[in-house]
């Protein structure tokens, strides 16, 4: 069984277990605001990652190539406040033209 | 099919695009499901929140934690005002409604993607970190919110080339531990 299969298996075993716990387990275990806070970050903290990553890297190697252009379009798509599958097909569109013509 | 499992079986965007993002840049299934994990943490806290409201038992709390999400959970939440029965209605008919189409649009994007060959070529390749950015804007509400976001992206490349694929995510994890933990002193 390759890796592939591996993530979607114990994604999906991790997320539900979660999704379940939270139904099961009385608030009071997890409104300390201390792990509430951390746990408001945590989504900031990883996406924001993802996207340095996704756009600046290929495996180990940093570069700034096309990605970085449709990266930018996304934000200024989304400071205009387009909405989300506008953003998605800008920053597409933008990143694929420019490996055209580069 | 292992995209159309993922959408059914997982069915928590963040989460699923991570995993992916993690596997397909060389990371480990491991670090990828880490990180697809603590962007999972969020759904067992709708979860804690939802509880009480939709007071479900047995096969029923299986079904209904199996929805709980960010779209099915902000509905219902917005119906407060309107008593417990239009949240527990907003909370059924968004679960529902986004699981189906959810599913629906996967499996077209899968069968899309054979036909397409080289994603650079589409453009793909940006459209990933473009949906990431989409789904963290809405969370950037505060300066401390924007500082921690900046954070992030400049901790995870710096330590790319000196980290295995999956780690320099999962590391900015520590960051959110950090800030959230000094937070409470104020």
């Amino acid at each position: 069984m390759n890796k592939l299969w591996w993530g979607v298996i114990g994604t999906s075993a991790a997320v539900f277990a979660l999704k379940y716990l939270g139904q099961s387990i009385p608030e009071k275990y997890l409104s300390h605001p201390k792990v509430k806070s951390i746990n408001g970050y945590i989504p900031i903290v990883l996406l924001s990652a993802l996207i340095g990553v996704q756009t600046f890297a290929e495996k180990t190697r940093l570069m700034v190539d096309h990605r970085a252009l449709g990266l930018a379009v996304a934000f200024i798509a989304l400071a205009l406040r387009a909405p989300f599958p506008v953003v998605v097909m800008c920053a597409a569109a933008s990143s694929a033209l420019l490996y055209h013509f580069s | 099919m292992q995209t159309s499992l993922l959408s059914l079986l997982t069915f928590s965007g963040a989460s699923q695009f991570a995993v992916i993002g993690v596997i397909g840049a060389g990371g480990s299934a491991f670090s990828g499901i880490t990180t697809a994990t603590l962007l999972g943490f969020r759904n067992g806290l709708y979860g804690m929140r939802m509880a009480p409201i939709l007071k479900v038992r047995a096969i029923k709390r299986i079904v209904a934690a199996h929805i709980t999400i960010d779209e099915s959970t902000g509905v219902s939440l917005s119906q407060e005002s309107r008593g417990t029965d239009a949240m527990r209605a907003g909370f059924w008919f968004t679960g529902f409604g986004v699981f189906i189409f959810w599913n629906l649009f996967t499996l077209a994007g899968a069968f899309g993607a054979q036909a397409m060959g080289n994603p650079a070529a589409w453009g793909l390749d940006a459209a990933v970190p473009a949906a990431f950015l989409g789904l963290v804007w809405p969370r950037l509400v505060t300066t401390t919110d924007r500082v921690i976001a900046l954070s992030a992206v400049a901790l995870a490349i710096a330590l790319t080339p000196i980290a295995p694929a999956g780690l320099p995510v999962i590391a900015t994890a520590g960051l959110a531990i950090v800030v959230g933990l000094r937070q409470r002193s104020e």
